[in-house]
């Protein structure tokens, strides 16, 4: 810890010559200096000095969305699927409080987002004045860490320290809350490489006799298993490649996360699939009887672990996480490792072939058999129909005539998500954007708009339901100002599927507000847009109209009629362990969730 | 089935900047935590160094996660555990106001000697008591001054150091 008292949080030493710049020409120079090519926001009365600058200028491009909220999960989709932080540029008052749901957002899912907010005028401040809110107020609790900059002196210092922040160890969402003076107010700019936090630090390389013990366990194992998590993807491509080559190396089967598809290809072998509430019935049979499971950069999330005290119950438990406090968080671990995954990862090679370790390879075997067993259930299979569209068969579909091409995929909340999480095939990280730890429908219509903003040639793919995409429907203009052709495949069902079903399986068939009344035409409303709109109702038009809609130039809304009754399975009821999945064929109607279960989400 | 209740002193050094002292109880009432007692003031006005000394009570799970979840707060320096990392020595002040006249005014006196309070104000039928020492202590000397005509009470919660040479 860092408690050298000589390092003092002072204005830069004006030094003759030393640049000066206004407050809101330091945001952009900032920026640039930062390597930031794109920004997404709303401008209004409290930042119109900073989009004066931007005016100003050529470097940073601006990509005007249509609500607040929009704003973030673009940058959110930009960056999970660069690697480089978000950048959001919104109002005070209202600007700010609609950007807090994309915070929260991007604080659960560890998301590097840089929000600047304008804010009233310092004299103003508490005033109640004009589209005034207490913006680090509120978004002290979704925020990693957050500013309000009083003296404009201190502005760049702030700008470089919120980069360095939002992108270093665990990432996340950072807020700069400028009032309007000090945007307008005159002072040096420092650039990036003068900044040092006074306490902020990052502990990134392993303990190497963490390292070591893990191989260890490793290297005994008799059922070991990979649960892979968010946290590979976040440390960046080589964190993938190494885990491949350790999975190369071992053997030894992988499941992961929801946020972590695509750190392990989905083709391999030794990939379970995803684990978890709807993940496949052998990723959460082995989660629950390995003997050794190495956790890599996931967090024991509830819909993850499933009944807490039933998970995994034999099982040694290897940790690693660049956040000390998930450590023991839900789950007591044996060797945790706090490091970032591709440092840990490289060591974990290292020493796994410098100790010449093996697999056990009898006892591999014989894991491998029992895994092969519960492959054979096949829980991902469902009832076809040449009637009606089955949305796993749309998603099938989609796979199938996307392959080999250049896809990124998003998704709203829900059904379709688990769907798209269960049969989608991701080769590589980055490729896949959801809102994973907060559930926010809505999101995956702006994510796609920032990840196309950052892939212009790529095929971005929004895997959406009727209901989640309405929330953010208005962002279809923002694609189509910018010329920019994500696809919209709504799986529409009519209901708000994932709360149907749990109505039908927790509340006794009483569908409370979950059927989507008084739909819109997609098509017409991707018209009105400026759009394309598709439509298709049966099975046997569905390859066709794919096809059409990966060919058009322009922003598509695909509206897909699928059975309106199907359920997403294989599940684990709340309050249930691993092991007591429910299967597609088990049963339909019956109310399968303990009164306990019920009180859980 | 769950382990039992622990009471821990855990010292924070933060950096005084604004709305420090908000992150550090937002964080314990949007985690759930209990706040025992809390003080907080600048301990180094050049370093602009402030100490929090937080009294908490959970289970050893969720006073471990206390202590990870405090050091992820970016303004925060360094967490102390008095309680299970170093021997601490733990303090309290109070002011102490007892009214009543006679009997129970002389024993209410009689009592603060034997508490070593002093009286920092008198009027003809009260008292205000200055005590100092460890929180049980204070508690025992407020339920003895109860009876005897106590109307008022102010505590500072706990300030904490630990013994011996070393420093947080």
């Amino acid at each position: 810890m860092d408690r050298d008292g000589t390092e003092l949080k002072m204005a830069p030493p004006k030094v003759a010559g030393a640049l000066e710049l206004s407050g809101a020409q330091m945001v952009i120079r900032a920026l640039k200096d930062q390597g930031v090519k794109h920004i997404f926001g709303y401008p209004g009365g409290a930042v119109l000095p900073i989009y004066d600058a931007i005016f100003q200028q050529n470097d940073i491009e601006h990509v005007l969305c249509r609500h607040e909220q929009g704003a973030t999960h673009a940058a959110e989709g930009y960056a999970r699927s660069t690697g480089r932080p978000g950048v959001v540029l919104v109002t005070s008052g209202p600007g700010a409080t609609n950007a807090v749901t994309g915070l929260t957002d991007a604080l659960l899912d560890s998301i590097p987002l840089i929000v600047i907010c304008g804010q009233v005028a310092s004299h103003l401040i508490g005033t109640d004045a004009f589209q005034e809110a207490d913006t680090v107020g509120i978004t002290r609790a979704c925020t990693k860490h957050n500013w309000l900059v009083k003296d404009v002196d201190d502005l760049s210092r702030v700008m470089h320290e919120a980069f360095q922040i939002a992108t270093t160890g665990r990432p996340g969402p950072v807020v700069i809350d400028i009032p309007k003076d000090v945007q307008f107010k005159k002072g040096p700019y420092t650039g990036p490489q003068a900044v040092k936090h006074r306490t902020y630090r990052v502990k990134s390389d392993p303990d190497l006799g963490q390292i070591v013990k893990a191989i260890e366990l490793m290297a005994n194992a008799k059922k070991p298993l990979f649960y892979t998590g968010g946290g590979i993807i976040n440390s960046g491509p080589v964190a993938s490649k190494l885990l491949r080559e350790l999975v190369a190396l071992t053997g030894f089967p992988v499941t992961s996360t929801l946020m972590g598809l695509g750190a392990f290809p989905a083709s391999s072998p030794e990939w379970l699939g995803l684990v978890g509430m709807h993940g496949t019935y052998e990723a959460n049979h082995a989660m629950h009887d390995c003997d050794v499971m190495i956790c890599l950069g996931a967090r024991f999330d509830d819909r993850v672990t499933g009944k807490i005290d039933l998970f995994s119950p034999d099982s040694k438990k290897i940790h690693l996480d660049i956040d000390p406090s998930q450590i023991n968080k839900n789950v007591r671990v044996d060797v945790p490792i706090v490091a970032d995954a591709a440092k840990a990862l490289k060591e974990m090679l290292h020493f796994w072939k410098t100790q010449k370790k093996k697999s056990d390879a009898p006892a591999l075997k014989d894991w491998w058999a029992q895994i092969d067993q519960w492959r054979a259930k096949k829980s991902l299979d469902y009832k076809a129909s040449t009637k009606l569209i089955k949305p796993q068969y749309a998603i099938d579909r989609l796979y199938a005539l996307t392959r080999g091409r250049n896809v990124f995929i998003t998704t709203e909340v829900g059904q379709h998500q688990m769907w798209a999480a269960q049969r989608f095939k991701f080769e590589e990280p980055n490729r896949w954007m959801t809102s994973g730890g907060l559930g926010t429908m809505g999101y995956g219509l702006p994510a796609a708009v920032g990840v196309q903003m950052a892939h212009p040639g790529a095929l971005v793919i929004d895997i959406a339901g009727e209901a989640s995409v309405q929330m953010t429907m208005q962002e279809m203009s923002t694609a189509v100002q910018y010329d920019l052709p994500i696809k919209i495949f709504i799986l529409n069902n009519e209901y708000m599927g994932m709360v149907r079903q749990w109505q039908q399986l927790l509340h006794g068939g009483r569908y409370s507000h979950s059927y989507s009344e008084a739909l819109p035409d997609f098509v017409k409303l991707a018209e009105a847009y400026g759009g394309v709109g598709l439509r298709a109702s049966m099975p046997d038009e569905l390859d066709a109209k794919i096809l059409e809609m990966i060919d058009s130039p322009k922003p598509v809304l695909f509206d897909v009629r699928v059975d309106p009754k199907e359920n997403c399975y294989p599940m684990i009821p709340s309050g249930r362990a691993h092991n007591e999945m429910i299967l597609s064929d088990a049963m339909e109607e019956e109310t399968v969730v303990s009164d306990e279960g019920k009180m859980l989400v | 089935m769950r382990a039992p209740t622990e009471r821990h002193t855990i010292a924070v050094l933060v950096d005084n900047e604004a709305g420090v002292l908000a992150r550090v109880v937002g964080l314990f009432s949007g985690r759930g935590y209990n706040i025992e007692s809390l003080t907080v003031a600048e301990v180094d006005h050049t370093a602009h160094t402030s100490r929090v000394t937080v009294v908490t009570s959970g289970t050893p799970e969720v006073i471990e996660q206390i202590e990870a979840q405090l050091r992820r707060l970016v303004p925060v320096h360094s967490v102390v555990n008095w309680t299970t990392s170093a021997p601490g020595i733990e303090r309290e002040m109070a002011l102490v106001k007892v009214t009543g006249t006679g009997d129970k005014r002389a024993e209410a006196q009689r009592i603060s000697e034997i508490f070593r309070a002093h009286i920092v104000d008198t009027t003809h039928n009260s008292f205000v008591f200055e005590i100092t020492g460890a929180p049980e202590k204070i508690d025992n000397f407020v339920d003895l001054m109860r009876p005897l005509g106590l109307v008022d009470v102010s505590r500072t919660g706990v300030a904490a150091i630990s013994r011996g040479p070393e420093a947080m």
